[in-house]
């Protein structure tokens, strides 16, 4: 069952100012009285307005960067979700239901490892204690976000299935429901979404699996409800609306490998002096921003990762 | 229709500002969502290639209803084609490269998409130069026209540059790429014609 938390308006003090910003101006354009009205506002705003539940007590990170958050509407209307079309604005457009939330949503953790199960959504919310992380998120068309993701680290639910000696890789796969992801009734990409980190990478405590952002629960179109968030990686690799996670010996096939192995890599580490045949990727824009700025070695985070690759030539294994 | 050409190229030359019109609204009232340069960039590359292909429209438009007055409206469109090519290389210059020149050249050589871009619009340059009566006359109408038949080449290197800078859902530049394909098979196959009823 989905077991929906009180349904709260306010915002502690301490988070995200921009949401804050963005719900008056909003307010102002609907001429409304007060926050509680919001869920009586017209549909346009209900559109964009968040609707999730709040998660309350939420601990902090030193992980998390001080930079300017990248706002709740960009966040949430341009997104790169194909399940939901290929064009940056579809998910927003079409997964704000997603997903049925009178289903329970279940989570596979099976393959190399010694307790296999099955895991429901509200269950690992409740058991696990969320935090929030404020990270860069680079995509590898070229732009680039600051997002107050709320989540755990994906090490602490993998700790629980016991990987054994042969568990070299950790595959994620995306639900495949072309009812509900409309976008997958064509085969734009070999569905469903298929991503993968070796397993070093994947316990390592900057690896996220993201239940919501800006304090509420994960909007359709960022990849509710459950999400993974890899932030020295291109976004691609953060897979969105986890259904399986499988322990495997052999590195995964990834959606994007498969689609095009001589562009996207299985590593696919932010790296400004790796081009891509399209993108260059030394510079970025971030979203709000009307300058470029240059791209970080792994977004920034080569303090904590960079250890993972010594003595890769990370040219060849982009 | 001939004695309202001049009403209606005002009209047409309203309509195909009509884009521009838009897109600095869009721009202004913030409406182009949260990558507004990006989108900026896309739409006059949009443009353009759409301007290229209903200037190339408009010889079979011609032939087929017999009206030879849509000749008229060509050289319009086809400087419209130029102006939103202009803006949209203007665009990425200025707001993507910032006139760093040196990593416009990289660009240019290293991104095939881009590569092929720059070369389509390089390539409309004689052709926008060469637009006026004084130089059709200068040129020849025979010199002339073979040097206009770059369009056709223009028109193809536009949709592979479209459809080269898709991550991948092709289908949009697919349906662009087919219909510059059926344009120059009207073309071939009206030239052929032509050529067999002169030869016989
Ligand atoms: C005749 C000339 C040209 C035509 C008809 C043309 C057409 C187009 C079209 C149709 C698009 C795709 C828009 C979309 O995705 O919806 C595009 C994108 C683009 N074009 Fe061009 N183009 C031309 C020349 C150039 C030149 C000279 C450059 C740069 C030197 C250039 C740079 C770009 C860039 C960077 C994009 C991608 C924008 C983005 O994804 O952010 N184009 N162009």
């Amino acid at each position: 069952m989905w077991i929906r938390k009180k349904h709260s308006w306010d915002i502690p003090e301490s988070e995200v100012t921009d949401y804050k910003v963005y719900l008056n101006r909003r307010q102002f354009i609907n001429g409304a009285a007060g926050l509680a009205a919001a869920s009586a506002m017209p549909l346009s705003f209900a559109a964009k307005a968040p609707t999730g539940e709040s998660f309350d007590n939420l601990g902090k990170s030193s992980f998390s960067t001080d930079e300017k958050l990248t706002t709740y509407e960009s966040i949430t209307t341009y997104n790169n979700f194909y399940e939901f079309g290929t064009d940056k604005e579809s998910p927003s457009a079409l997964a704000a239901d997603f997903p049925d939330r009178s289903e329970p949503w279940i989570v596979t953790i099976d393959g190399e490892c010694d307790k296999p199960g099955k895991y429901d959504y509200n269950e690992l919310i409740q058991a696990q204690s969320l935090e929030e992380r404020i990270y860069r998120l680079r995509c590898v068309e070229g732009w680039s976000m600051v997002i107050p993701w709320v989540g755990f680290p994906l090490a602490e639910l993998l700790k629980q299935a016991q990987p054994n000696s042969k568990a070299k890789f950790v595959e994620f796969t995306t639900l495949y429901d072309p009812e509900q992801m409309p976008g997958q009734r064509r085969r734009v990409l070999n569905w469903p979404y298929l991503e993968g980190l070796r397993i070093d990478e994947a316990i390592h405590p900057l690896t996220l699996l993201a239940v919501g952002l800006y304090g509420r629960e994960m909007p359709g179109q960022n990849g509710a409800p459950i999400r993974l968030v890899v932030p020295w990686k291109y976004g691609f690799k953060s897979i969105k609306s986890i259904v399986r996670i499988r322990f495997v010996e052999e590195m995964p096939l990834t959606a994007w490998v498969q689609a095009n192995a001589g562009e996207y890599g299985f590593y696919s580490n932010v790296n400004p002096d790796v081009n891509h045949p399209r993108w260059s990727q030394r510079r970025e824009r971030r979203i709000g921003e009307f300058l470029k700025r240059e791209t970080l070695m792994f977004n920034g985070y080569g303090e904590e990762v960079a250890a993972l690759y010594n003595g890769m030539d990370l040219k060849r294994y982009f | 229709m001939r004695k309202h050409v001049a009403g209606l190229k005002i009209l047409v030359f309203s309509i195909s500002l009509l884009p521009l019109f838009w897109l600095s609204y869009a721009l202004i009232s913030d409406q182009l969502g949260a990558n507004p340069i990006e989108a900026i960039t896309r739409d006059t590359g949009v443009w353009a290639l759409r301007f290229i292909m209903v200037t190339l429209f408009i010889s079979p438009l011609r032939k087929l209803t017999g009206i030879n007055e849509f000749i008229r409206f060509r050289r319009m469109l086809g400087l419209f084609a130029f102006f939103y090519a202009s803006l949209h290389m203007l665009l990425y210059l200025g707001l993507d490269q910032f006139f760093d020149l040196h990593e416009i050249w990289l660009d240019i050589v290293k991104r095939p998409f881009i590569t092929i871009g720059f070369i389509s619009f390089i390539l409309l340059i004689p052709l926008t130069i060469t637009s006026t009566d004084k130089m059709i006359k200068r040129l020849g109408g025979r010199r002339w026209k073979k040097l206009h038949y770059l369009i056709y080449l223009i028109v193809v290197l536009s949709c592979v540059h479209f459809y080269m800078l898709v991550k991948q859902d092709k289908t949009e530049p697919l349906i662009y790429l087919l219909i510059a394909i059926l344009l120059l098979g009207f073309r071939v196959f009206s030239q052929r014609r032509r050529h067999q009823v002169a030869g016989s």
